[in-house]
């Protein structure tokens, strides 16, 4: 017979995954992140999107791109590089297909991740989102490593981040992530400056700028020369960026980079990350997200957790 | 799409560097000639999308070439290993279009997708015309299955002479098609959207990311769009192609 006592799914149902991310409640804090997961279709083909926590849809910028040339995509031990180079239908598209075409398949807020080339590209891009119901925060994406003249530039200095987030600040009154590099010196001094500018949050890393050759053709893989580094290979790094970031800003930190498992999330969540962000694993594994959320709380009670928010941080604490 | 788990029941060399997969499994995902698989394998991050060389309930046959470390581990893999596949990818060829002629031109590792079109043309009573070309003798494969299915109806040329008639496959092209489906290298899908004098279609490759069309990595620029490879093509049609 089962009892309460001896029904382990009812012992794995009171533990509770659900964060709360700039005052918006997740059922976990799984977040597939942007640029591999498109705007959510794809994936709601195999299997109900709502059961993740929510997702960063495809940067999307003011103007329709179509990106970069190809090869757009490199292999390298545990992880890829991709040089996509933000293609996306634009923010008018969005609006007015992708986003009615979610709503029907997706019933959470979702996080809008917005890039541009210039501080009044990411206000009009904001500005014309804003009133979607359905958004629920803002990723500012200043950290692109793929194209040129933007994305990255903002990224890579305090006062050009402040500058993007402070300008998308008076434009919007949804909670607003700014999205890091983690190609700069010193991540928690760009973070600090987000902060101050208005940011209500901090998401990181985006990927890692490398490269690969073809040695038939002497020449490099991408058409781009260069990519960023996504997968298992960078997550250390972006442990270490989440842990510095969290110790050095108040609002909440949303952890991404090469998180493959529930065992990733919570090493993620142990640095300071309130949620976590799955990518590249995406691409490899089309359930990986799914796979980790259901994963997540025997992953918790190995631990003797109940509440995942109790070990948000834990590895700050002295 | 579906992502299945499916046994190696053979993996053998059929000419230089080309490789035959045997594989069983669930194929009820896979739908038509021309679309491919992707396959997990240990110690590489990203699948290798493999385009389908024959389907039958139960029952999947991939023809590769070794042309990196990824295709090279896998020429090396034994009968009885279990392979993690996403099947049925991409949209494959319209064989609603062939007429009662069509001509299938492969060039190289672009051979493998016509011969399940090929058979299912003629299960359709198209009687179609067969170009296969090759660089080299050592590297033809595959003639006998289309002579069986085609019979006089199929030319296999080399670029070097080495073997059939020599030359490219544009240089050995029928009249009297209805309509064309063809697969190989781009300079080769060129020439043959050039040389070809009715409607058809193309097979493209590109380097792929995911192959569900998630990541944007193989987009093309088209008449009608921006495509994905991986999801609204691989097949495209001469009419929309921009070269």
């Amino acid at each position: 017979m089962v009892t309460p006592e001896n029904d382990i799914n009812a012992c794995a149902g009171a533990v509770s995954t659900a964060v709360c991310l700039c005052g918006i409640r997740l059922d976990n804090p799984v977040i597939p992140a942007s640029g591999t997961f498109g705007y959510g279709y794809e994936f709601a083909e195999l299997y109900d999107i709502n059961e993740l926590g929510s997702f960063s849809f495809k940067g999307t910028t003011a103007e329709p791109r179509f990106g970069n040339p190809t090869p757009r995509i490199a292999e390298c031990p545990a992880g890829m590089l991709n040089a996509v180079g933000l293609q996306n239908p634009g923010a008018r598209a969005v609006k007015e297909v992708e986003l009615p075409r979610l709503a029907q398949v997706f019933h959470k807020p979702v996080m809008a991740n917005v890039s541009g080339f210039s501080v009044d590209d990411y206000v009009s891009t904001v500005s014309l989102l804003d009133d979607e119901p359905q958004i629920g925060w803002f990723e500012v994406n200043i950290s692109c490593p793929n194209v040129h003249g933007g994305g990255m530039s903002f990224g890579t200095s305090g006062a050009a981040a402040a500058e993007v987030i402070a300008a998308v600040r008076k434009v919007t009154c949804k909670p607003v992530l700014a999205k890091l590099s983690p190609n700069v010196t010193d991540v928690a001094e760009i973070a600090r400056a987000c902060e101050e500018a208005g940011a209500d949050g901090i998401s990181l890393i985006n990927t890692l700028l490398g490269m690969r050759i073809d040695l038939k053709r002497r020449r490099p893989v991408l058409a781009n020369t260069t990519g960023g580094l996504s997968g298992p290979a960078v997550l250390p790094v972006a442990l270490r960026m989440v842990y510095q970031v969290a110790q050095a800003v108040r609002v909440p930190v949303v952890g991404m980079g090469g998180v493959s498992s529930a065992r990733d999330v919570l090493e993620m969540m142990m640095c300071g990350a309130t949620a976590v962000e799955v990518g590249a694993a995406n691409l490899v594994d089309p359930y990986a997200s799914l796979k980790i959320v259901r994963d997540l709380p025997a992953a918790l009670t190995e631990l003797g957790v109940n509440d995942i928010t109790d070990i948000i941080g834990a590895a700050l604490r002295r | 799409m579906k992502q299945v788990v499916f046994e190696i029941t053979d993996n053998r060399p059929i000419a230089d560097s080309v490789y035959l997969l045997s594989l069983s499994g669930d194929t009820s995902a896979v739908a038509a000639p021309g679309q491919f698989v992707n396959l997990r394998l240990d110690g590489f991050y990203l699948r290798r999308p493999l385009s389908v060389f024959d389907c039958s309930e139960g029952r999947l046959r991939l023809i590769y070439k070794v042309v990196g470390q990824g295709t090279a581990a896998l020429s090396r893999t034994s009968p009885g290993t279990m392979l993690d596949v996403l099947t049925g990818l991409g949209n494959g060829y319209d064989l609603s279009a062939a007429g009662p002629a069509p001509l299938l031109i492969g060039g190289g590792a672009g051979v493998p997708p016509l011969y399940w079109l090929c058979r299912e043309l003629v299960r359709r009573s198209a009687e179609p015309f067969v170009v296969l070309g090759f660089n080299s003798a050592g590297d033809v494969f595959c003639e006998r299955e289309f002579r069986e299915l085609c019979g006089g109806r199929v030319t296999v040329c080399t670029v070097d002479g080495s073997y059939g008639l020599k030359g490219f496959v544009t240089d050995h092209l029928p009249s009297g098609y209805s309509y064309f489906y063809t697969c190989g290298p781009e300079p080769m899908l060129r020439a043959v959207s050039r040389a070809t004098v009715t409607s058809g279609e193309l097979s493209f490759e590109e380097r792929m990311g995911c192959g569900f069309g998630a990541c944007m990595g193989c987009s093309c620029r088209t008449l009608t769009g921006n495509k994905r490879i991986c999801r609204e093509g691989p097949v495209l049609k001469k009419e929309e192609i921009l070269w």
